[in-house]
């Protein structure tokens, strides 16, 4: 029998990882200044490495459209709705920690940001990706459309991500990290968090692209 | 670029045959500006609220007909024969070009009559021309391929809309921000960003589009 997802060994990494990144995030770090709520600049930990997976899953979700459109093989198409499904996944993540914060930062949980219109609209634009493979029955024609349309919503993707909440004036912070905005210590757990989050990404992307392969196995048995 | 030319010939004769999509994109038209109209009522509303209804309108209308250039290709038949008979780039070239026909048609009528209705006055109107334009351009690039796409799918009518709005955001959230500007009357430069913007995802999208398309049309 294979191993499916992380090895045993990965596996208590990352959960021992997480745990250290949480026990980190609330003991190790103490409140940042510059927040409304000094405690709540902790969300960086767990809001940040959420929201930057998110996108690498939906890059990911590209990646590997292209390569079915390629060489058409059936796995490439697997690994797209994975990834795909990862970048909706931590998408919703983001959206609802981002929302939690700036019901305390802002005042109110939805004030129709540039960002959070973005990421609502970032949400629309892969949740018409899986209706539109809910809406094709073969699979061969809905791997094929399905990728199209994965590579033609990589612009808005990006124009959503990285576009516009620059050119719009934005409550939302920007570059912080990469300006070297925070603190040291709070440096060193958010990459500490990027790692331990980047880690259970791959974890659950792998059952999931197991799950997917275990599918069509079982979809090409029942066809014979 | 000839056997383009002879597609988007080929869509536009058809069209003004039975005058399918011009019929129910001027329905669609009066209908949306008719509840605007009464919902609106006689306000006088600021810039950015007009420019938000008038790509609203626009975008209702075109989407009542955008999908047409592909579905009746199949609903005919006659698709295998398009396929035989011309590259997929050339196919996707006249659909396009019939699209933005369309399109651009629709707007050069709804908008007048929309900024009418509405009592609005125009600022900067060469603006506002090549916003529209642009951003037809925009709209008529992203439609065109979710066209293909639902047009070998099933549930197709419903699905048209729920892929082509999130993907065309860019490009109302641009040519909303540059309509703006042009009641505004602000002049050519103030809007620079959002007319790049709505170039650049034109281009893009097209570029794109006519790598893919191949792959949407012969599957």
């Amino acid at each position: 029998m294979e191993r499916i997802g992380l090895s045993t060994g990965w596996r208590i990494v990352c959960g021992a990882w997480m745990a250290g990144v949480i026990a980190a995030a609330f003991i190790g770090v103490g409140p940042a200044a510059g927040f409304r709520e000094p405690e709540a600049a902790r969300i960086l930990f767990f809001h940040v490495p959420v929201a930057w997976l998110a996108v690498l899953g939906f890059l990911g979700a590209t990646f590997h459209a292209v390569r079915y459109l390629r060489r058409r093989n059936p796995a490439a198409d697997i690994r797209a709705v994975a990834s795909a499904e990862m970048g909706f996944l931590f998408c919703v993540l983001a959206t609802l920690s981002g929302a939690l914060f700036a019901r305390v930062q802002w005042g109110a949980a939805w004030n129709w940001d540039p960002r959070q219109t973005s990421i609502v609209a970032l949400l629309l634009v892969y949740a018409a990706y899986f209706t539109l493979r809910s809406a094709v029955a073969e699979p061969e024609r809905r791997a094929a459309l399905s990728a199209v349309y994965a590579i033609v919503a990589t612009l808005p993707m990006l124009f959503l991500v990285f576009i516009l909440p620059r050119v719009v004036e934005s409550l939302h912070p920007a570059d912080t990290v990469r300006s070297g905005g925070m603190s040291p210590d709070y440096r060193v757990v958010f990459f500490a968090a990027l790692g331990a989050f980047t880690l259970l990404y791959l974890w659950i992307y792998r059952l999931r692209v197991a799950v997917g392969e275990l599918e069509r196995v079982a979809c090409r048995h029942s066809m014979k | 670029m000839a056997e383009a030319g002879a597609v988007f010939l080929k869509d536009l004769q058809q069209e003004l045959r039975n005058r399918y999509a011009l019929n129910a994109m001027a329905l669609f038209a009066i209908t949306t500006l008719v509840v605007v109209g009464f919902a609106v009522g006689s306000q006088a509303l600021p810039a950015s609220v007009v420019a938000a209804l008038l790509w609203v309108v626009l975008l209702f209308t075109a989407v009542a007909s955008l999908s047409r250039v592909f579905l009746r290709e199949e609903e005919t038949g006659t698709a295998l024969a398009l396929r035989l008979a011309v590259e997929p780039e050339h196919v996707y070239l006249g659909k396009l070009l019939f699209n933005v026909v369309l399109l651009g048609a629709m707007a050069l009528v709804v908008a007048p009559l929309f900024l009418a209705v509405m009592q609005a006055r125009v600022g900067n109107p060469g603006l506002l021309a090549l916003v529209l334009l642009l951003g037809c351009i925009g709209l008529a690039a992203a439609s065109t391929i979710v066209a293909a796409i639902i047009a070998r799918a099933a549930a197709r009518g419903a699905l048209f809309g729920g892929l082509a709005f999130p993907l065309l955001l860019p490009v109302l959230i641009a040519a909303t921000g540059g309509t703006t500007r042009a009641l505004e009357g602000a002049p050519l430069g103030a809007a620079w960003a959002e007319l790049r913007l709505l170039l650049s995802f034109g281009v893009v999208m097209i570029t794109a589009s006519l790598l893919l398309f191949e792959h949407v049309w012969n599957e």
